[in-house]
């Protein structure tokens, strides 16, 4: 008895919403296992992974903020997937954007200004990881070079120029020589949205960057001309569609989406620069972006799920003592399983009798 | 002479830090002339680094280690085959899914040997010739994973280029339907290639926590599971190509550590991004020179037999 893979012409409407949540499920299975590997009783593993933090008002909060960063980077990533272009150095981007956005904040910094600050900080870090984002983009289009893999040499380059910035010229001169450059001033800072709470405004960015990119992706000729650059390439060359600006125009966008995230977050919960902005925002925005199957609106809960893998391995470091590497296995096995299962959506399983060779 | 003892030693450390390069790329390499791109190098390498140092240091034979890491790398590349082999998924996604999965699993097996250290795999002594001037210690006072690597080298270079094996593996990666046609296995044959890789890497990793740096860090592979797959590309899918390249970037590696021993005013920082650097360039300059030119001509290509 054997099986056999068939393409389904049509994909079913419910197949598409079904496959995250069997993805999801796969994943929870993946980790019951892991938890018993663990010597951990798997029920009240999983109530403190994922169900205690959100009975808390300040955690769900927390959760939001940690989505944030994922949500803006996911969003810019779904149009480099969508053109086929695979950046996946977004992580080097978000380090470009918060250093080349603090430097406004630290130019400015004790100055009288006003403010102006923290929209140019933005604006400079959306440039900043825009031309990180650029660098693979030209390499691919000018040489030919793989985008894959010099977009994640360049993530190493990002984290090593952030290092030797805040060990060295930006440190700040009171710091008690901790790497960390000085605390931004309230005008270089990201307000917070109520008085006492963690939502911050760079919700509130992220939230009109789902919009713009719904409508751009899904209602204009640009949108289209990405998607079909992806799915048809030669296609898309009869249309009349630039192969090489769309490669330099979803790399820009992602790359500056990957620079907003960047300062928004050293801007907002953070507050100052420092050798590490990131715990992978940028590989797990990979995984939001797949798992909201490249779509804005649906990137929205995806990565509020993965904030979650976040915020209850933080909890179940402190109460279960379990190591924050049990948060790479779930993010890793929810990738695997999101594949696996789009694989059976889009394939029928069928039995095959004789022996028709692998 | 002690400027030659010096620059033996220096010479001795190239090949040492080149070695896990050489090991990973090597199985990528026949993995990719199968036609499939296995991006999950890095997990299986640091996979192969942790699942080493913990049965090393559990059991306190080396060997034991050393072939943990190498089952070990092939579990983990069997989970990527079945996905993008198998199940035909994307194969940048799998590899990548593969790469996080690995790091997390490493981390986890690692956890409770932070801080611990190994007596590191032993170098190999043959008298009279170690002590040989200059080279005597590059090539004849490295450890067994060194001399493992370039026996691997050798017979991957003879395999693909001599037997039929090596010929039926080229035929499935330069074109899989025309294979099938021929009643050759692709998709069973893709697997065996890649749990090669799988094994290749998990050698290269356990070569890092046994051998170059006897002990267990998180992320201690750092990159170079990437900087392999460059090498691939930058070898043209030529084994001995990779010799050259690996080697070289071995060299740009060692350099930039005793450039930041003399202090010569640069900071540390841009002399460890050199590496890094390098491949991009190299990456580069292989495009310019060969367009592709190499590469199988189904690689990346997921192959779904219709009948």
């Amino acid at each position: 008895m054997r099986f056999r893979l068939e393409r389904q012409e049509a994909v079913s409407g419910i197949g598409v919403l079904v496959a995250p949540l069997l993805a999801l499920a796969a994943t929870l299975l993946v980790g019951a296992i892991m938890f018993v590997v663990l010597g951990l009783a798997p029920l009240p593993a999983f109530y403190i992974y994922f169900i205690e933090p959100l009975t808390d008002p300040w955690t769900i909060q927390e959760l939001v903020v940690k989505a944030c960063p994922l949500l803006l980077i996911a969003i810019g990533l779904s149009f480099c997937y969508r053109a086929n272009r695979w950046n996946i150095g977004a992580e080097g981007q978000y380090v470009a954007g918060a250093v080349l956005g603090s430097w406004v904040a630290i130019a400015t910094q004790g100055t009288e200004a006003g403010p102006w600050v923290l929209p140019a900080m933005l604006v400079f870090a959306a440039i900043g990881g825009a031309l990180w984002g650029l660098i693979p983009a030209f390499l691919r289009v000018r040489f030919g070079a793989s985008e894959i893999l010099t977009s994640l040499m360049l993530v190493y380059v990002a984290q090593l120029g952030l290092d030797y910035l805040v060990r060295g010229p930006w440190r700040d001169p009171g710091g008690f020589n901790f790497p960390r450059s000085v605390s931004f001033d309230p005008v270089a800072t990201v307000p917070l949205l109520f008085e006492d709470g963690r939502l911050h405004a760079g919700i509130v960015i992220a939230g009109v960057a789902v919009l713009v990119a719904a409508f751009v992706l899904g209602r204009t000729l640009v949108g289209f001309s990405i998607e079909l650059g992806g799915s048809a390439p030669r296609a898309a060359a009869f249309a009349g569609f630039d192969e090489k600006r769309v490669t330099y125009g979803v790399f820009m966008v992602s790359g500056a989406l990957a620079g907003l995230a960047g300062i928004i977050e050293v801007a907002g919960p953070i507050g100052n620069l420092q050798p590490a902005i990131s715990p992978g925002y940028g590989f797990t925005a990979i995984i939001a972006a797949m798992l909201g199957r490249l779509n804005p609106f649906v990137i929205v809960p995806a990565s509020l799920v993965l904030a979650l893998t976040y915020i209850g391995g933080e909890a179940a470091q402190i109460t279960l003592r379990m190591p924050f590497d049990v948060t790479r296995v779930f993010q890793g096995t929810m990738l695997i399983s999101i594949l696996a299962a789009d694989v059976l959506v889009r394939y029928r399983l069928r039995r095959v009798e004789g022996a028709a060779h692998a | 002479m002690p400027e030659f003892t010096i620059l033996g030693a220096v010479l001795a450390s190239i090949v040492a830090a080149a070695t896990p390069l050489l090991l990973a790329a090597l199985g990528e390499l026949v993995a990719e002339r199968g036609g499939t791109l296995n991006l999950g190098v890095e997990g299986m390498m640091i996979v192969g680094a942790a699942v080493g140092y913990a049965t090393a240091y559990g059991s306190g034979s080396l060997l034991l280690g050393t072939a943990a890491a190498v089952a070990a790398g092939v579990l983990l590349s069997l989970v990527f085959a079945g996905l993008a082999i198998w199940l035909a998924a994307n194969q940048v996604a799998s590899g990548l899914a593969t790469t996080i999965l690995g790091l997390g699993i490493a981390g986890l097996i690692g956890s409770p040997f932070v801080g611990t250290r190994l007596d590191a795999a032993p170098t190999l002594h043959i008298p009279g010739l170690t002590s040989l001037p200059v080279i005597g210690e590059m090539v004849f006072g490295q450890d067994a994973f060194v001399y493992a690597s370039l026996v691997l080298l050798a017979a991957v270079g003879y395999g693909l280029a001599r037997t039929r094996a090596g010929l039926v593996l080229r035929a499935v990666g330069e074109s899989h339907a025309a294979a099938h046609a021929l009643g050759h296995p692709v998709r069973r044959i893709r697997t065996l290639a890649v749990m090669f890789g799988g094994a290749c890497a998990g050698l290269a990793g356990a070569h890092l926590s046994l051998a170059y740096t006897p002990f267990w860090a998180s992320d201690m592979t750092a990159g170079r599971g990437w900087i392999a797959l460059a090498l691939v590309v930058f070898s043209a899918w030529k084994p001995l190509w990779l010799l050259a390249g690996a080697y070289l970037f071995g060299a740009v590696s060692i350099l930039q550590l005793h450039v930041q021993g003399f202090g010569l005013g640069i900071p540390a920082q841009f002399l460890s991004a050199l590496p890094y650097l390098a491949t991009v360039i190299a990456l580069v300059i292989i495009s310019l020179l060969k367009r592709g030119q190499g590469a199988p001509a189904s690689l990346g290509m997921p192959f779904i037999p219709d009948r």
